[in-house]
């Protein structure tokens, strides 16, 4: 089922968790909400649920606006980061729930009810487990029998809040790939809560980027990744290193480097920040362009190398990740000066740094948000 | 080659069901110091609370079982038996109500003056019984502001039954209200979001889901509630009137007889009361033992 959020506003005593929020999802997708804490994924995906009421605004279930009606009316799976499982009713029952409480002019009859219930039991891969209980199940297990128990009602979409939070490392890895799967094979519509940038990327058709209560980009997974819109989405996908530049026409004049590197787009000339993530950067070729660093530690963690660095120029901070088996790993020691080049980068005028503005689902970017990326 | 283990199916590990960190060096104690604050406690719980209840049933039994029973059988402490019954089979199914919905508003709703509400519910703990008492004769007493209306209309409420229930339920209205109110902040709002996601209907939720989360801390309420019903005093004597035969409950005829120093008597209507704490007592350390985890950390009656 489409969905269409138009101009919700929320807002709890004065704090404004979502300011006009506009998305489309569209049948059969799977969104990741993605933001750090606060900045009103959860209230969203609640307000998507009926668990919450927005302010104003409309949600569009198909043409249907569903923005006053009650969650029991809306038939949406919601999954809950603590499973929410029915301690005194067994996995069977806890499945069948959403079926029995129906009214009786089309409730299935019990046999029927029993049916499926085994059957999204062993959709779920936890057939044999009917009568236990939760109390007897992993937290693994227990995920996959609230995922059963709303499918149940066959909903319209399916939300999850933070379905991995509270799992292990490994069970959460595992659980990820095999929804993706579930998804893959079942079709529903859905939207999932997560702060971790890697599940988000990992998971999602495309990924809806929070801050602050606002939209910061929608997109699929590479166009977030390759073009961040602004310094906030960039930040959040993963290690940042911010450079002082100076940009002039397409010229961004970095301190500390000779050569002004070249930008497809162009921005205002003055000051401006130049994001380039710690993987982007390695050894320039002799004799070209570059940044001089002074290399001050490098610590290995698993199969990455990570090397600190101090710009030669004016000190600056730097930080330095490549894989260890890289041909260029063994020149990183501490004391070592190199000549690093930036494999790609963004610059954005040092004002859009400041705040994130509200953006709407838009396929083009507006002048004042726009951003830049380009391979050096 | 062995296909990789899909950890999110895996069975939840198998623990030891002993703590493991119950002989914990760091925070016991030398032998003798253990044995003399154990010696000590056990002591001082002879003296101030065995050994008065065993008085209790060796005074009242003091005249031989005969005895006993023809003081139990006269028609005076038949009356004030039935009349406690009574009393509590009214005032512990209405405070069961109110309890349940003081704690359901507490838990599930976010309102203005839900504090004032909290602090309203603890007051009958913080308030002298014989206030308690005193509130309903101003309020419906001959000289109440109710008084004159209630006379011209002939009906009675202080130094009758009504009153009595009144009194009763003011005093024990927080125990079940202050029982149930801790289980369900722990126990949150989820389980209720969940059913009502799933296509239930608020009544629905609460009785498939709510009732059966919170079913022995209730039960556990219920049983301090009709203890105290039963056995309260102060509240009672004040609106009761002392009426022998019809608004004498079963602590205030204790009372009167033994004024009269009739004291096998007494005992042996007083031993009925002790019995009921000793059974309230024994059901309660059964819920325990049987349902501690589900009756929540706080405990504090």
């Amino acid at each position: 089922m489409d969905i269409r959020i138009r101009h919700i506003h929320k807002s709890f005593g004065g704090f404004p968790a979502l300011v006009d929020v506009n998305l489309d999802i569209r049948s059969g997708e799977l969104i990741a909400l993605l933001g750090p804490s606060g900045s009103g994924k959860t209230t969203l995906l609640r307000v998507i649920a009926g668990l919450e009421f927005p302010d104003y605004g409309e949600i569009l279930f198909g043409a249907e606006n569903m923005a006053r009606k009650p969650v029991h009316e809306r038939r949406v799976g919601f999954v809950f980061q603590h499973y929410a499982l029915f301690k005194h009713m067994s996995v069977l029952d806890n499945i069948a729930f959403g079926l029995r409480v129906r009214p009786r002019s089309w409730r299935p009859g019990e046999a029927q009810i029993r049916r499926k219930a085994v059957e999204l039991l062993d959709l779920v891969q936890l057939g044999g487990l009917e009568r236990r209980y939760p109390h007897q199940l992993s937290g693994g297990q227990k995920q996959r029998v609230a995922l059963a128990r709303a499918l149940a009602i066959e909903p319209r979409v399916l939300l999850l809040d933070e379905p991995f939070g509270a799992l292990d490392a490994k069970v959460r890895k595992d659980l990820r790939r095999w929804l993706r799967e579930l998804h893959e094979r079942t079709g529903y519509t859905t939207v999932f809560v997560t702060h971790d940038q890697e599940e988000a990327l990992e998971l999602a058709d495309r990924v809806v980027i929070m801050n602050r209560g606002c939209l910061e980009q929608v997109g699929t997974v590479d166009e977030v990744y390759e073009h961040p819109r602004t310094p906030f989405v960039f930040d959040f996908l993963g290690g940042t290193n911010v450079l002082d530049a100076e940009m002039h026409g397409r010229k961004v004049f970095l301190r500390g480097a000779e050569q002004p590197l070249v930008t497809d787009v162009i921005h205002p000339d003055g000051p401006a920040d130049l994001y380039v993530r710690p993987g982007d950067l390695r050894l320039a070729d002799p004799g070209s362009p570059g940044i001089d660093v002074h290399v001050t530690a490098v610590q290995r963690t698993g199969p990455i190398v990570r090397a600190s660095a101090k710009l030669l120029a004016n000190g600056t901070g730097i930080s330095i990740e490549l894989p260890h088996l890289h041909h260029d790993a063994a020149r990183f020691h501490a004391g070592a000066t190199l000549r690093l080049k930036m494999m790609q980068f963004c610059v954005y005028p040092r004002a859009a740094s400041v705040h994130a503005h509200p953006i709407t689902d838009a396929p083009e970017p507006t002048a004042a948000q726009s951003q830049e990326r380009t391979r050096a | 080659m062995s296909p990789p283990i899909d950890h999110s199916l895996l069975d939840p590990p198998r623990l030891p069901f002993e703590p493991l960190l119950q002989r914990n060096a760091v925070i016991t104690e030398q032998p003798w110091v253990r044995w003399l604050l154990t010696t000590a406690a056990l002591a001082f719980l002879m003296v101030f609370l065995l050994l008065p209840l065993v008085s209790v049933f060796t005074e009242a039994l003091r005249g031989g079982f005969k005895l006993y029973w023809e003081s139990l059988k006269t028609p005076d402490a038949l009356a004030a038996i039935r009349l406690t019954l009574t009393v509590a089979a009214i005032a512990v199914p209405l405070n069961l109500v109110f309890g349940v919905a003081a704690a359901w508003a507490v838990t599930k709703f976010e309102f203005r003056g839900k504090l004032f509400l909290i602090t309203l519910i603890d007051l009958p703990f913080s308030v002298s019984p014989v206030v308690s008492g005193l509130i309903y004769v101003l309020m419906f007493g001959a000289q109440g502001w109710f008084g004159p209306w209630l006379a011209a209309h002939d009906i009675h409420i202080i130094f009758a039954v009504p009153g009595i229930v009144l009194a009763t339920m003011f005093v024990t209205f927080p125990f079940i209200a202050r029982e149930l109110i801790p289980l369900m902040q722990e126990q949150g709002t989820d389980d209720e979001q969940a059913a009502l996601s799933l296509g239930a209907n608020g009544w629905q939720a609460f009785w498939h889901v709510t009732v059966p989360n919170i079913k022995w801390g209730l039960l556990y309420g219920v049983l301090l509630c009709n203890a105290r019903a039963m056995g309260e005093f102060g509240a009672v004597s004040v609106v009761s009137g002392h009426i022998r035969g019809e608004t004498n409950t079963m602590p205030l005829h204790v009372e009167i007889l033994y004024n009269e120093y009739n004291f096998v008597a007494a005992f042996a209507v007083a031993s009925l009361l002790a019995g009921l704490a000793l059974i309230t007592l024994a059901l309660k350390s059964l819920l325990e033992a049987r349902h501690g985890a589900e009756l929540s950390a706080s405990h504090r009656h």
